[in-house]
């Protein structure tokens, strides 16, 4: 068919036309899910839908979907972080150690104290640092991202138990003669009556959400988890995106170690174990491929509230502990199947052009 | 419309009617893959399905094989109503098909590929010995005497696809789909290929074959039914038709199917775009992929590099993308030696490859068909940090308007895209990173002739815009219309090199088989 370069047709860029009412309520069914949850649980008690309730909801929300956020990026790559965890442990003893004992230097007989916005920023380059760690094997030594950051996982846990010899870091309120006070601020102040933990969620997710649709970052992201190879002959560096992404994952997983250590008012080594699994359950329950190059933010802040919704509402409604744990595993399977079903869905689609 | 004659009977020569699809109909939600389709399939012949991608013959054959299912119309197998709900049923009834993207395990040895799934076990253990030797037997039927214990990653393009016929003959099948069986095959395989068939047509099997080589179809064919559009445009015994008469009911008017291009005039300014200058590529375990290779590439010039599979020709474009940082010699892009460029470095420095495999180097398949097209330069729509959407539509819809880029939506899934759009897509990509030098590694492989025309439209303007163009292609025809040049490789060496005008297909086949330089030489500054 001859053309010529300078044909007249025009589109334009709008939604998809074609798609129907039952993809859209598919694509949007964590959202569904968690209006069906909140719907439910109002029914079943008074106690959880009231202002008081929903703030220690999404107050504990907070934790798992800060997380979330670092972890929906490394996911969105085709990779795995299981190290956030180990890491979420470390931030914490880092804070602990930094604000009881300061940094030491025997040779001169001193210790030297920070003051709490250090610490912070101190802790946060830690998680960076496990981060890049993360991203130094998988990029540099071709390391499996599972196996891994599933040894960081060990490495980061064994050296927040070390860093106080196995024991917590106690009464984290800080010495007003050393000026470290004021820790306890991050976990339990509030700002305009909502919670401090509630706005940093706010803003990291926001953040995520504008990087991962908006700059060329985002967009390089998808394009790494949708295929690397083509993504590299397009131009980009893609270990540096892996490397970013993983630093990004350490970030706010010391973030969410500094929160946890300000609301226990304490640093205790075994903190955070496990939480690596919620993380990866709320990206997964909002619609983030496991094998990269979909999904979206606001997916897993959507994801992490649904966990949240959960577990809070079974606790309202005095559902032992054990049980709960079922459910949650159903929900998240039940995630993704529905996901699974969505794919094959969206290739039917497009196999009518076949 | 030329019908067949009617289904259910024997035809004048002998040849029995083995499969009757009558009034094939498969919806999808909002199309109509096919719309009454009627197909009969002939016994010890090779039934032809032709036309351009989206015309519904992948559809058609899926349904024969099993995979999927019609909306409406039945099948008659031998004369008896059959449907089949799986690919298994259809194996059983001794249907095969061999799929376009072959469907073999890499990591597995080839006799473990023919019986997969259907392993010969005794007392639940693998007899590999036993499946070893009948899949010797079956090669050598196959006049392809490979060791069975061969990984399939091992192998060539061209043998994986005897392993797939093997398979298929394993099965004792009595029609064999072939969905374009040639498309990753040089000239000797494909010659390899059609004495298989031939051979299979001999023993009463009835093939399918679906190819957009035209003339392969004609060379191979006992009976050609063309597809437009869902629906069956024509359909006639090979012997009664021709090139022009396919591509007439493929789409629908006649076409100028080979179209020349003005050669590129000698250019004031001679420098060079592109100079390699002694390009060596060592192998793993000795020898060269790449052996002293040289070659000068003018603004607006357009050359060819032509050879048979394995003759180094991607591996020349990886190393000019300095994919190969074991390989030595000199590369010039405008005049500077490019080194330790990153892919990133050297797409800065104005060049760009539209690789070989679409689907698995060129397409972010999960990305949408507007992303893909700003991918590769992505800084161009950066305002302060973000990137701006307004900039990209109109960059997008200008590409998509000036390619001709076949959408309704750029937000489309670009899996959505028949393979000619896709591959315009990966084009326009490349475009928008602004190159001096574009390389296009088999640029029409599995698209359709007009989709190819199109393709080859794009580039010719380009060269007339002064871009410099490097192109591989394993096809004949596309040598001589195309190219202003026509470097020869063969085994990783220059064996010809041949102005635009002074081309035959007998230089060229001769030259791509040999080991010396057989080519006319050519002076230095072979344009003027």
């Amino acid at each position: 068919m001859p053309t010529t370069l300078d044909s007249p047709a025009a589109p334009v860029l709008s939604k998809p036309s074609g798609l129907s009412v039952g993809v859209l309520l598919f694509r949007l069914r964590a959202l569904i899910a968690l209006f069906v949850l909140i719907g439910v649980f109002s029914v079943l008690s008074s106690a959880f839908f009231t202002e008081q309730n929903l703030i220690i909801l999404v107050g504990q929300t907070a934790i798992n979907a800060i997380m979330a956020v670092g972890m929906t990026f490394v996911i969105l790559t085709g990779g795995i972080d299981l190290s956030v965890g180990s890491t979420v442990g470390l931030a914490a003893m880092m804070s602990g150690l930094l604000i009881n004992q300061g940094v030491r230097i025997e040779l001169l007989g001193v210790a030297i104290y920070f003051n709490i916005p250090m610490i912070i920023v101190i802790c946060l380059c830690l998680g960076l640092l496990v981060g890049a760690f993360n991203g130094l094997l998988i990029t540099r030594f071709n390391v499996a991202p599972f196996i891994a950051t599933l040894g960081t996982l060990y490495i980061a846990r064994g050296t927040a138990q070390l860093s106080n010899n196995g024991a917590t870091f106690p009464n984290l309120v800080g010495n007003p003669e050393l000026g470290n006070t004021g820790f306890p601020i991050l976990g339990a102040g509030s700002i305009l009556g909502i919670p401090i933990v509630i706005w940093i969620m706010v803003v990291f997710a926001a953040v995520a959400a504008f990087v991962a649709a908006k700059t060329p970052f985002g967009r390089q992201v998808y394009a790494v988890g949708g295929n690397e190879r083509a993504a590299e002959l397009s131009g980009i560096y893609v270990n540096r995106i892996k490397m970013s992404v993983y630093m990004i994952c350490g970030l706010c997983a010391a973030m969410t170690g500094l929160i946890t250590a300000s609301q226990l008012v304490a640093a205790h080594p075994a903190v955070g174990e496990s939480y690596e699994l919620n993380a990866i359950a709320a990206v997964v329950l909002g619609g983030t491929s496991l094998s990269g190059g979909r999904g979206a933010m606001w997916g897993t802040i959507v994801g992490a509230l649904v966990i949240g919704v959960l577990t809070n509402g079974l606790v309202l409604l005095g559902v032992q502990e054990f049980w709960k744990k079922v459910i949650t595993g159903l929900v998240i399977i039940l995630a993704v199947v529905l996901d699974q079903l969505q794919e094959r869905l969206q290739q039917r689609l497009a196999l009518k052009r076949a | 419309m030329d019908q067949m004659e009617s289904p259910g009977k024997t035809v004048s020569n002998g040849t029995k009617v083995v499969l009757v699809a009558e009034k094939m109909t498969k919806r999808f939600p909002g199309t109509t893959a096919l719309d009454e389709v009627d197909f009969t399939v002939y016994a010890g012949a090779v039934n032809v399905l032709v036309g351009e991608n989206g015309a519904g013959k992948s559809t058609l054959m899926k349904i024969l094989a099993g995979v999927e299912r019609a909306t409406s119309g039945r099948m008659l197998l031998d004369g008896s109503p059959v449907e089949f709900k799986s690919a298994r049923e259809a194996a059983h009834a001794g249907i095969g098909i061999i799929f376009q993207e072959l469907n073999l395990y890499p990591n597995l040895s080839i006799s473990e590929n023919i019986f997969v799934a259907r392993e010969r076990t005794r007392g639940g253990v693998v007899q590999h010995r036993l499946q070893e030797q009948l899949t010797s037997e079956l090669l050598n039927r196959l006049e392809q005497p490979l060791n069975p214990a061969t990984l399939v990653r091992d192998l060539r393009m061209g043998q994986q696809q005897i392993v797939e016929i093997a398979k298929a003959l394993s099965q004792n099948v009595r029609i064999l789909i072939m969905d374009e069986p040639t498309s990753a095959l040089t000239a000797a395989e494909t010659e390899a290929l059609f004495h298989i068939i031939g051979d299979l047509r001999a023993n009463g099997v009835a093939i399918i074959y679906i190819s957009h080589k035209l003339e392969e179809l004609l060379t191979i064919g006992d009976y050609v039914t063309v597809l437009r559009d869902g629906k069956l445009a024509a359909a006639s015994p090979a012997r009664a038709i021709n090139v022009a008469w396919i591509i007439e009911k493929m789409v629908g008017r006649t076409v100028d199917a080979t179209r020349h291009r003005i050669p590129a005039a000698a250019t004031a300014d001679d420098r060079p775009v592109l100079e390699v200058k002694n390009l060596n590529l060592p192998r793993v375990g000795g020898g060269f992929t790449l052996e002293n290779v040289s070659l000068t590439l003018r603004r607006g010039e357009i050359l060819a590099i032509f050879g048979l599979m394995g003759a180094g020709r991607t591996e020349l474009f990886e190393c000019l993308m300095g994919q190969h940082p074991e390989a030595s010699g000199e590369i010039c892009l405008n005049g500077r030696k490019l080194q330790h460029e990153s892919i990133r470095g050297r797409i800065d420095l104005g060049m760009m490859l539209v690789p070989e495999d679409r689907q698995r180097l060129g397409l972010i398949q999960k990305l949408s068909v507007a992303h893909n097209i700003t991918l590769a330069n992505l800084q161009r729509f950066v305002t302060a940090f973000w990137l701006s959407e307004r900039r990209e539509i109109r960059e997008i819809n200008a590409m998509i308007r000036n390619l001709s880029i076949k959408t309704q939506n750029p937000q489309q899934p670009i899996t959505s895209l028949s393979g000619g759009n896709q591959q315009k897509v990966v084009i326009a990509k490349s475009l928008l990173t602004e190159p001096q030098l574009l390389m296009l590694d088999e640029p029409t492989r599995g698209i359709d002739v007009g989709a190819k025309a199109e393709i080859f439209e794009i580039m010719n303007q380009l060269a007339e815009k002064g871009l410099a163009i490097l192109f591989v292609s394993s096809e004949l025809p596309e040598m001589l219309t195309i190219p202003d040049r026509v470097m020869v490789l063969s085994k990783g060496k220059v064996t010809g090199e041949f102005l635009h005008d002074r081309l035959s297909e007998e230089d060229l086949v001769l030259a791509a088989g040999s080991r010396q330089q057989t080519g006319r030489p050519l002076p230095t500054h072979h344009l003027n």
